[in-house]
């Protein structure tokens, strides 16, 4: 094991942390998630560490399980789109022709509208739930997904190891997982990170539309939403989200890009 | 002979045109196709089915689905997007004067953040590596972490709040004068501006590093000229078409920006309007804002192309 350097140490940690306090929620968090506590909009003190919220729910118990819908929308509908996204980019890759073709000019047509603009209209009549959420996310983002390991996998194609083991009679399944996947990894693996902090901008931005997470499940897009009165009066309780997901975002970001970084200094291997 | 430059830029203009019409297709079918009836989510669960026949009667609904295209589309080609659903009122009246305010806030977002930051991008380049590159990276990197609309929170809580020096609400009427406008939407415009700096000044610095590696930069810098007039000579001119690709991408990235900016600020845009009705459930409404956006993207990613292509001196003068 190299030695992690200090930038995606802190990365790490922090990205661990977020995910814990996700995981553990329900034992961190000091109060319940819709447990009215004290008055609306609390400074903060020792008994609400954030202060209280619009109708008097302790903000950091609120901050906690939002984190929690936060990050388990993004990290699902990040699943879902690596999962179509890779293994039909692969599969145009693999296949050529007007597979590849088809697939490709199809991404074309979703990427030319706006994804928000594209999950608006879809969401106008679709019933807004977290598995719609997700399967819309996920599909939308599976375009981008798409590009990017049809770009890496088509390059990996031509290798010499990969026609040999066309030669030796492998099956497209094997070609894909055993040949192409393990080759692909680390720039997929980066990308994954990325990909993880546009979902969470992407369902923060819905649900403070309030196309969202429904209240009175909580987000960090719904809680800007819900106290963005307080801002003209100078309370900042809308303000703490920013701080939660601009931390998440960098600190995602340094971890990717020291994967990107160990792994392509191996020359493209396996790292 | 026809030039082939012009032969190219058709080219362009008739896939665009193509991918328009096959969007509009796509924004249909999300609406109308897509498992669940659209007057099922417009009454909601409650709905007696008398009322739901009557909502489907109205809207066309027991017609086959490529009648029902058909007549949105011609529709739309002579102009008329139909009616709202909720308040009957006419969708392409009550959309010009708000596309009008869109395209005013993103037209001053883009005045100022395209040249700050082409010069931002060649500052970062001249001090590559300095402590002016590190600083213009670091800031540009915080503002693209924080989405649009805590971004517009964060400028209000300090600037008209804490310091009160600009307006929170962006309100503007027909009444106001060009000044007081401007005045209005100064913090969407500043919140749009820190929005697509980053992206685009990073994009800006990356593409004419790219081109800072090829022999001829090496040619100008030994033959002694002056490291900003290297790039802004040498440099600059051999990366114009990454660059306006770049601006392009990122004014169609204001598109979508402008969406959550409006929310934020209360401002009477189409964006406003589009999230308002989404949550009306107003299929017409959401169909109509949805096609001009998306007309707008890709117009802009046409622009794009056709500049970059001129932009190519190979292709500007054919052998």
């Amino acid at each position: 094991m190299t030695r992690i350097p200090l930038a995606a140490l802190i990365g790490l940690v922090l990205t661990s942390a977020y995910f814990l306090a996700a995981v553990f929620a329900g034992f961190i968090a000091p109060y319940g998630m819709a447990e009215i506590a004290g008055d609306s909009w609390e400074p903060w003190s020792s008994t609400h560490l954030l202060g209280t919220d619009s109708i008097g729910r302790d903000l950091l118990s609120r901050m906690i399980y939002g984190g929690r819908t936060t990050i388990f929308v993004a990290t699902a509908a990040t699943i879902l789109s690596f999962s179509i996204g890779c293994s039909l980019g692969f599969l145009a890759a693999v296949k050529g022709g007007w597979v590849d073709q088809g697939l490709s000019r199809w991404v074309d047509l979703m990427m030319s509208i706006p994804s928000l603009i594209s999950a608006l209209v879809v969401l106008s009549v679709l019933p807004v739930t977290l598995p719609v959420l997700i399967l819309v996310m996920g599909l939308l983002d599976a375009t981008r997904v798409f590009r990017l390991s049809r770009a890496v996998a088509v390059d990996i194609t031509v290798m010499d190891y990969v026609e040999a083991a066309r030669l030796r009679g492998e099956r497209q399944g094997w070609i894909i997982f055993r040949e192409i996947l393990p080759n692909a990894l680390s720039p997929l693996v980066a990308e994954m990170g990325l990909r993880f902090i546009f979902m969470v901008l992407f369902i923060s931005t819905l649900s403070f539309l309030g196309l969202g997470v429904q209240p009175p499940l909580a987000d960090w897009g719904g809680i800007v939403k819900e106290n963005k009165e307080g801002i003209v009066y100078g309370i900042p309780a809308a303000l703490v989200p920013a701080v939660a997901i601009s931390t998440l975002a960098i600190s995602v970001n340094l971890v990717a890009d020291w994967i990107l970084n160990r792994t392509s200094s191996l020359k493209g291997g396996r790292g | 002979m026809v030039h082939p430059i012009l032969k190219l830029v058709a080219q362009r203009i008739a896939l665009g045109l193509v991918l328009l019409w096959a969007a509009s297709v796509l924004i249909f079918i999300g609406t109308q196709i897509l498992p669940g009836d659209v007057a099922q989510s417009i009454l909601g669960q409650s709905a007696t089915p008398v009322s739901l026949a009557n909502l489907r009667a109205e809207l066309g609904l027991n017609d086959p689905p490529l009648t029902r295209y058909m007549i949105w589309a011609s529709g739309v080609l002579h102009g008329d997007l139909g009616h709202a659903l909720t308040n009957g009122q006419d969708i392409a009246d009550a959309m010009g004067k708000r596309l009008g305010n869109t395209l005013f806030l993103a037209f001053w977002a883009a005045v100022i953040s395209i040249p700050l930051a082409v010069s931002l991008g060649l500052l970062a380049v001249r001090y590559r590596g300095r402590w002016p590159d590190k600083l213009i990276s670091t800031v540009t990197l915080a503002t693209v972490s924080v989405p649009e609309f805590l971004l517009g929170y964060i400028l209000v809580y300090v600037l008209s709040v804490k310091f009160r020096l600009l307006p929170s609400l962006a309100t503007i009427n027909d009444g106001m004068s060009f000044g007081d406008k401007l005045y209005a939407i100064s913090l969407p415009v500043l919140v749009l501006v820190l929005v697509v700096l980053g992206h685009m000044m990073r994009m800006t610095r990356a593409a004419i590093l790219n081109v800072m590696q090829s022999p001829y930069i090496e040619t100008a810098e030994l033959k002694g000229l002056r490291p900003i007039a290297v790039i802004a000579r040498h440099a600059f001119p051999n990366a114009i078409a990454p660059v306006v690709n770049v601006v392009m991408l990122n004014l169609a990235y204001l598109v979508v920006g402008v969406v959550v900016v409006e929310v934020v600020f209360v401002y009477p845009g189409m964006g406003q309007y589009l999230v308002d009705h989404v949550a009306k459930r107003d299929v017409p409404v959401v169909q109509a804002c949805g096609l001009v956006f998306a007309a707008i993207y890709i117009g802009l990613n046409i622009v794009a192309d056709v500049v970059s292509i001129l932009a190519n001196p190979r292709l500007r003068h054919p052998k």
